[in-house]
């Protein structure tokens, strides 16, 4: 059995696809933002492997194929933030403005937590880049020294957070903004954040996902500075 | 047929985008790289959207799914998670809320200083908005005015009007 399943190409394709859609399936029942399909079809897919004694080699076979689509995808999202060119040049300075404060607060957030922890280089450049967008998060990770697999379960962990606490977070601070709230929630929580951003409105829903792109692209640039901080 | 086309473009520019990564020195992912490549391709008109969306709509909604693979691979660090899990939560949920409660109180400071000074300038001038509908009597002046002022958010109530 295990030897067909090491030759298959479409062993791990399938797994996957068939362990997100039963993510999407729960996620539909529960509606809760904790019910993420990736997170879901991970944990699916690590436990079949480990119960059946599968190697992650023989899984990665396959899926290896699904990941190929990680750069054209990424090269995709210029549409949805090329649609939204409009709604950036009608508040360019609060847009560059809020954006620019929220990365730069997640890159020393992090660092000066890192530092406290006593983390090292390796562990530092993993969750550097975790509050973006995992098509540029786990790139970053990747080219910077970091552990991908983890970058990605920190993203999906910052997603969720911010579903979840960016309400909490609006009334505490009295932001009331739909233009701020909006940018908030896609510069905090990506795109986790922004399906709760679209619940909260339109505006909400559009300010959250230009956000994503623009924090995405400024991460990157300031990356590099920080990264030299915990050698 | 139209489908194809459209990946093929989206994939050329995936391919420059490598070349680029190989020839640029910088730590930047090739992605990114295309990502610029794509958004100047549209804004410059030389990548009509009709061009790309269809095919560029259908890979981000099946994004999610491209970071299963990664994720799984967990599976062979789960040493190396076990051993930054507490620092891992910690640090995402403190960041996610300093990161979200900077955001938004910088936007809506510059949004609102933007407005004051726009509505100061307004006054200056004595309600230029106005001037259209001066033969109309004074309350529709006033009607007016608050609609300017509504506009410029002195009002507050932006938030109730847009939901």
């Amino acid at each position: 059995m295990n030897e067909i399943l090491e030759k298959s190409v479409f062993f791990g394709m399938f797994l996957t696809l068939l362990c997100y859609q039963i993510g999407l399936w729960v996620k539909k029942k529960a509606k809760c933002s904790i019910a993420n399909p990736l997170l879901i079809a991970s944990v699916l897919i690590i436990a079949a492997l480990l119960v059946f004694q599968i190697d992650y080699q023989t899984y990665e076979n396959g899926a290896k194929y699904i990941q190929y689509f990680l750069t054209p995808a990424t090269v995709s999202l210029a549409v949805p933030l090329y649609r939204q060119l409009s709604v950036l040049k009608r508040y360019p300075r609060a847009i560059f403005g809020g954006i620019a404060a929220g990365v730069l607060t997640a890159m020393a957030g992090v660092f000066l937590l890192s530092l406290a922890f006593g983390l090292t280089h390796e562990q530092y450049m993993t969750l550097l880049p975790k509050s973006i967008t995992t098509a540029i998060g786990m790139g970053i990770s990747e080219k910077m020294g970091g552990i991908p697999a983890i970058t990605v379960v920190s993203i999906v962990v910052t997603g969720i957070c911010g579903a979840v606490l960016a309400e909490g977070v609006f009334k505490l601070l009295k932001i009331q903004e739909p233009v701020a709230r909006g940018l908030a929630i896609g510069t905090g929580a990506h795109a986790l954040g922004t399906s709760r951003a679209m619940e909260l409105g339109e505006v909400e829903g559009a300010m959250s996902s230009l956000s994503i792109v623009v924090a995405g692209i400024l991460t990157v640039a300031a990356v590099p500075v920080f990264a030299g901080l915990i050698p | 047929m139209k489908f194809l086309k459209q990946l093929s473009i989206i994939m050329g520019i995936s391919f420059l985008a490598e070349i680029m990564e190989y020839l640029i020195p910088l730590p930047v992912a090739a992605s990114i790289y295309g990502l610029v490549l794509m958004l100047a391709g549209l804004v410059t008109g030389l990548i009509p959207l009709e061009k790309v969306e269809g095919a560029a709509d259908f890979l981000i909604e099946i994004m999610p799914v491209v970071f299963v693979p990664p994720a799984v691979g967990l599976i062979a660090n789960m040493e190396a998670l076990a051993e930054m899990a507490v620092p891992l939560f910690a640090i995402c949920i403190v960041t996610t809320i300093l990161v979200m409660g900077v955001t938004g109180r910088t936007a809506q400071w510059i949004m609102r200083n933007g407005r004051k000074r726009k509505a100061s300038r307004m006054r200056e001038c004595g309600g230029t908005g106005t001037g259209k509908e001066a033969a109309g009597g004074q309350e529709t002046g006033i009607l007016q005015r608050t609609g300017i002022l509504q506009e410029a958010g002195i009002m507050q109530e932006t938030d109730h009007r847009i939901k």
